[in-house]
């Protein structure tokens, strides 16, 4: 069992009770919720006479559903404004602190959480959605949930939970030219697997992750779900109270020392031991793409497609099914690979900074003809701060197409998806076979750099030998 | 859902062959636009049990034969990635009320937990020979025991295992936790006062 870490500490600090069944009971810090995983979750609160226990803890966005292209009520989805209409009703009913497109901070649930400074070091947060991990950037236990657990976090503020393992994953010296926090999530999945992290909470941790930005941290923990980790988390330091001081929701200056000092303490202790320790070396990751159906198929940019007797016997059959629904080889390079769609956007890289670093490689060129290339930011505050930058102009005048903040094209559950056997350079975080909303779409997934030289050359395209 | 226990699964089988079989292809993100999940029995694996222009595939859950099964066969990792609850409601309310597997995509498992649905592990040389088996003869009827903790059926008899917790949840039938974490009201209050955020860090 890990001791003194960061898990550790906020799992004790949270602890309610020890249940009949002898799982615990969790005090949930702060509940993001979104319109797809609560109408049900209300109704059935509904059901049972019950409220929203703890407003102040609670806040709502609308994300997953919404049209990027235009905004305009009613939706020309029946369904979508179905369900927008329901969650403004419960928003209401509630009285909830809710994030609409009026506010002008409505965006991605886990973009708009930590840019508004709601989530700070050493809380718990839930969700209803199974990218919460992001917020594990911040030093917290967040967890993804699913509907019934949205109604127990609603009536409760509590979730029943298990305790999980801790492992360490440390990335030591330094990240190359072109490398992006983009590249160290999927590389860190494709050592460890999809399934590597079933039972264990993640501590990012090394010189890489701690000269990384609070975005690109989140981009890191955003995906630990996709290593079968359910919990990732970095330890909180000067970098995370840089980013939280002065946001709308971070405490204010009268407390700000007392704050850090509680922060600082929430830290896993020097001496503190792990159930797993791993290490990794930033000078081995290269800017990576995913070839296949999993999140951990991918391969460096250069590198031939592996062999499917690379693979473990038992995974063989999945290896087998990705070649034939991708259509591609082993042997081949995905530098060969054209591209038909290209977006840029989710929760994993819709911030600020994967917008600007795009924006770089976007100057270099225009989008090829053959390729539709879409920039969706992920909130209302990162679009207005893009546009203040100049950065819809680049590209616009490079041929993408700028958007509203929402989920957009990593879900299909909205108007932007692929069509047929479309294949897309996607900065989302899965390549699931239908993921992005057609069943025989194909979807490669990289950093926001490498998904503009994918749109600017019509094929996938190191982004260090772009001119 | 009823709120006694969950202490055995009697029927047949239906197997899915694959690890990391993720929460997509149990069910695609469209049908997540429905405010409630009472539809949901009619779309398990909808992509891969139909062409693009809607005729159907041979696919277990097209079958006649296993129209009535209410246990699945799957490998490692089933479930994997997105939190949808969804997937457990569908997969239930098709007429699945067990998942075998070799393991489980973590919220995945946790989603069916709470409702009611055992998702228990076995072997994987034994989940071979249980799929094998539901291959030769689908109308073979197995029996899975919660308490025993043994899954039986034709010629095999199998050990299964799950986190012991979630059993007796299961057994004692107190999956829906809604309840309970209310009863604790005052503890968590407890909780909420002593946390530094929750006032502001004054």
């Amino acid at each position: 069992m890990a001791k003194n870490t960061l898990y550790d500490k906020v799992w004790d600090a949270h602890v309610v009770a020890r249940l009949p069944t002898g799982q615990f009971q969790l005090f949930i810090g702060l509940h993001l919720t979104h319109e797809v995983t609560t109408p049900q979750a209300f109704d059935m609160l509904a059901e049972r006479g019950l409220g929203v226990a703890y407003l102040d803890r609670t806040m709502a966005t609308v994300d997953h559903i919404i049209p990027t292209d235009n905004m305009a009520r009613p939706y020309a989805d029946e369904q979508a404004e179905a369900m927008m209409a329901a969650l403004e009703v419960n928003a209401k009913r509630h009285n909830l602190n809710f994030f609409d497109f009026a506010s002008g901070r409505q965006g991605i649930v886990h973009v708009i959480g930590p840019e508004l400074g709601m989530v700070h070091p050493g809380m718990t947060v839930a969700c209803g959605d199974s990218h919460t991990a992001t917020h594990g950037a911040f030093g917290t236990l967040a967890f993804g949930i699913g509907t019934s657990q949205v109604r127990d976090v609603l009536a409760s503020q509590c979730l029943s939970v298990d305790p999980l393992g801790v492992r360490r994953i440390e990335i030591g010296g330094a990240l190359g030219p072109g490398v992006e926090a983009k590249d160290v999530t999927l590389h860190v999945i494709r050592r460890l697997g999809v399934k590597g992290g079933i039972g264990y909470a993640y501590e990012y941790a090394g010189p890489v992750i701690e000269s990384m930005s609070m975005e690109g941290r989140m981009t890191v923990c955003n995906m630990a779900i996709e290593g079968g980790a359910r919990v990732g988390y970095v330890n909180p330091d000067q970098t995370t109270f840089d980013y939280l001081r002065g946001r709308e929701y971070a405490p204010d200056e009268n407390v700000w020392d007392r704050a850090v000092a509680h922060w600082r303490s929430m830290a896993s202790d020097p001496g503190a031991e792990y159930d797993d320790v791993v290490r990794m070396d930033g000078a081995d990751i290269a800017p990576t793409v995913t070839w296949g159906i999993t999140p951990g198929q991918s391969v460096g940019v250069g590198e031939p497609l592996p062999a499917v007797e690379e693979f473990d016997e038992a995974d063989r059959p999945t290896v087998e099914r990705a070649y034939a629904h991708m259509d591609l080889r082993p042997g081949q390079k995905m530098t060969e690979v054209p591209v038909d769609v290209v977006f840029i956007g989710s929760c994993t890289n819709s911030r600020i900074s994967d917008l600007r670093a795009a924006a770089e490689i976007a100057k270099k060129g225009r989008v090829a003809g053959s390729v539709q290339a879409i920039v969706v930011p992920g909130s209302q505050q990162v679009k207005a701060q893009a546009e203040e930058e100049g950065l819809d102009d680049v590209f616009r005048a490079a041929g993408f197409e700028w958007r509203h903040a929402g989920c957009s094209m990593c879900l299909g559950m909205n108007p932007d998806k692929l069509v047929g056997r479309q294949i897309s350079a996607s900065t989302s975080n899965r390549n699931f076979i239908g993921r992005q909303g057609s069943a025989e779409g194909r979807t490669l997934l990289m950093s926001p750099p490498m998904a503009a030289a994918a749109a600017i050359e019509g094929r996938v395209t190191d982004v260090r030998e772009l001119a | 859902m009823s709120d006694l226990g969950v202490k055995a699964v009697t029927g047949k089988a239906i197997a899915i062959h694959g690890n990391d079989i993720d929460t997509d292809r149990i069910i695609p993100a469209r049908y997540l636009k429905a405010i409630t999940f009472s539809e949901l029995g009619q779309y398990p694996f909808q992509d891969e049990r139909f062409e693009p222009d809607g005729t159907p595939r041979d696919h277990p859950f097209n079958r006649d034969e296993c129209r009535d099964a209410k246990l699945l066969f799957v490998n490692e990792n089933f479930g994997c990635g997105s939190s949808r609850e969804h997937a457990p409601q569908c997969l239930r309310r098709w007429g699945i009320e067990a998942v075998v597997g070799v393991s489980f995509g973590e919220i995945f498992a946790g989603n069916c937990e709470m409702i009611g649905v055992p998702a228990v592990r076995a072997r994987p040389e034994d989940i071979v020979r249980l799929q094998a088996a539901v291959g030769a003869d689908p109308s073979i009827e197995f029996t899975l025991d919660l308490d025993a903790m043994r899954l039986s059926g034709g010629n095999e008899v199998v050990d299964l295992e799950m986190p012991e917790n979630r059993r007796r949840s299961l057994l004692e039938g107190h999956w829906d936790t809604t309840g309970i974490l209310v009863g604790n009201a005052a503890a968590a209050r407890g909780v909420y006062e002593r946390l530094p955020y929750t006032s502001g860090y004054r």
